[in-house]
């Protein structure tokens, strides 16, 4: 079994009028299908409303499926017992940093979690510091919160959520607010973790140079998965994620126009490096 | 017409533990019609520097005379100027506020005295303009999607036809489509009235690609100032301050230095696909 396992998952949002009467039914997730094995760096792309923020929020029973089955490190997500257990299984940073910071000092806010789930008091700390090390916010550790940087604020919020010592880290739009810097250094922290300590990460955004390093991609649409592959698989295909309102690298975008130029260049060029690579082979 | 700043310093909690200057000597002199990009690290003094620009916060040292007049004098009506500077702010959906679509934008427009039968008639032509459907006139702005959302509110500052349009990171937390839209309708409107647009930005790529000039805030000053070919020439400066040029013009750099004789001025996907055509070409 995969370390995650969504089959047929359904979602459906219901609406109701003042009196409580159904108004209307929203298919959030229609009949999803999607594994991801321990350890993998995924990630999920889609416009606004196709579904990935509601596939995010039952990967730890934030939400349960309306039909179908999740299960999350073999855990059932709609079996209401484990529900504690899969949240300790998989870990959430939202979009705004600011939502999820709590303490007025940035270690207490990072002890919050272990504290809550009943580490002895000396675990915490340690946990604390390696989680803070990780994120490189280990100086920071006795400054109040309200002064950081996005970046630096969001980075934290991945250290609350490291200290409970996560299987997965799901990241739903984690960069959304940040300036570049901000945004590279998150990235960076991210994947340190799934690199050193083999946390499976669910790394869900609109900026398509952020996918460019995942191992493996799902592009969602209308609640269902319409893409899967790598990275170079599925930016050679331009033309598609247009259609599902996406878009691609900027380097990729010039590659694919050279091309259509009548370049014999390959598809889904991604790095500076592979375009250079290419119009060497080219001239030569 | 136009609007300058003259040696504009701006300090936040002068004289208490807090103090810090975020603003220190801007000149600037913005000419009408033009459309500007700001650039600059968080924390650089872009926010500051706009929200001086309609008076929001006044300058703790230095002038602003905007079409020859002194917005700091005493006579000087500082309601006009909010009509004639229109700011959209941050994530604007958030001031949405009305029962429906269309009363929120008739509330700039009322604001300013307009006969009511004007009113109506901005409020259809900037809804028009943001590309919003019909049928969302009548709903409530919160039935609406997050970049329909965005849409409604950007009209509601342009239905006041401000001379000036400033607009803060408008397509942030927006996909990649609904980006492309609201810039491509913020373009498509500083063509059709001429109006100045200032457009503060995280995204090089799409500076590069709309405005005819960036300036690059730093530490807050004016670090670079200029038309986005000139201001990514210094793409390494850019990097030293937490900036970076867009990713194509970072190709012709490597190009050339691989040997290839290629202008490093592109900035956009267009220029550059030009350029490395005409490489080819001349081989």
């Amino acid at each position: 079994m995969s370390f995650i396992e969504a089959k047929d998952l359904v979602h459906e949002y219901i609406m109701r009028d003042e009196e409580g009467n159904v108004e209307g039914v929203q298919v959030a997730l229609d009949h999803l299908d999607l594994n991801v094995e321990q350890g993998q760096f995924i990630a999920v792309l889609g416009h606004n409303g196709s579904g990935k923020s509601t596939f995010a929020k039952h990967l730890n029973a934030l939400l349960v499926p309306s039909e179908g089955t999740l299960y999350v490190g073999g855990m059932d997500v709609s079996d209401e017992s484990l529900t504690y257990d899969i949240r300790q299984t998989a870990g959430m940073v939202f979009q705004n940093p600011d939502n999820q910071i709590i303490a007025s000092v940035i270690q207490e806010d990072v002890g919050f979690g272990p504290e809550n789930i009943g580490v002895p008091t000396e675990d915490i700390w340690a946990r604390v510091e390696k989680s803070l090390k990780a994120v490189g916010m280990w100086a920071y550790r006795e400054h109040s919160p309200n002064k950081l940087s996005g970046g630096q604020k969001q980075r934290v919020a991945i250290a609350g959520v490291m200290a409970m010592e996560p299987k997965c880290i799901i990241l739903d739009e984690p960069t959304a607010m940040l300036d570049p810097d901000g945004r590279k250094d998150v990235l960076a922290a991210v994947h340190e973790l799934n690199k050193t300590k083999g946390v499976t990460i669910i790394l869900i955004t609109h900026y398509m140079e952020e996918v460019v390093d995942a191992d493996y991609v799902y592009v969602m649409d209308k609640g269902k998965v319409v893409m899967e592959g790598n990275p170079t698989g599925i930016f050679s295909q331009v033309e598609t994620l247009k259609e599902h309102h996406l878009d691609v690298p900027q380097i990729t975008m010039l590659a694919h126009e050279l091309k259509q130029e009548g370049l014999p260049l390959k598809d889904g060029i991604l790095t500076r490096e592979e375009l250079i690579q290419e119009i060497d082979r080219i001239c030569h | 017409m136009s609007l300058i700043l003259d040696n504009i310093s701006h300090i936040y909690s002068q004289g208490d533990a807090y103090e810090k200057k975020a603003l220190d000597g801007v000149s600037l002199k913005i000419e009408d019609g033009e459309f500007i990009g700001i650039i600059g690290h968080t924390g650089s003094g872009k926010s500051t520097l706009i929200q001086h620009l309609n008076g929001l916060l006044k300058a703790t040292e230095g002038n602003i005379y905007f079409n020859g007049q002194d917005i700091y004098d005493k006579d000087y009506d500082l309601r006009d100027l909010r009509m004639q500077v229109g700011m959209v702010f941050q994530y604007p959906e958030h001031q949405l506020f009305d029962e429906t679509v269309f009363k929120d934008v008739c509330f700039g427009p009322r604001n300013q005295g307009l006969p009511e039968k004007d009113v109506t008639l901005r409020a259809y032509e900037a809804l028009k303009n943001v590309g919003l459907d019909e049928k969302y006139y009548d709903v409530s702005p919160f039935e609406l999607s997050g970049g329909q959302k965005r849409r409604a509110a950007i009209a509601g500052v342009i239905a006041m036809k401000p001379q000036v349009l400033v607009l803060d990171e408008p397509t942030a937390g927006l996909d990649p489509q609904g980006r492309d839209e609201i810039l491509d309708m913020i373009a498509e409107n500083h063509q059709r009235y001429g109006n100045t647009v200032i457009l503060v930005s995280h995204s090089m790529e799409d500076v590069a690609k709309y405005v005819d000039r960036i300036i690059v805030m730093d530490d807050g000053r004016v670090r670079f100032d200029g038309e986005p070919k000139e201001v990514f020439r210094h793409y390494k400066e850019l990097e030293e301050i937490g900036l970076a040029a867009p990713q194509v013009t970072y190709l012709m750099h490597d190009l050339k230095d691989a040997g290839y004789a290629v202008s490093c001025d592109a900035t956009t996907v267009e220029e550059a696909k030009d350029e490395i055509m005409k490489m080819l070409g001349s081989r």
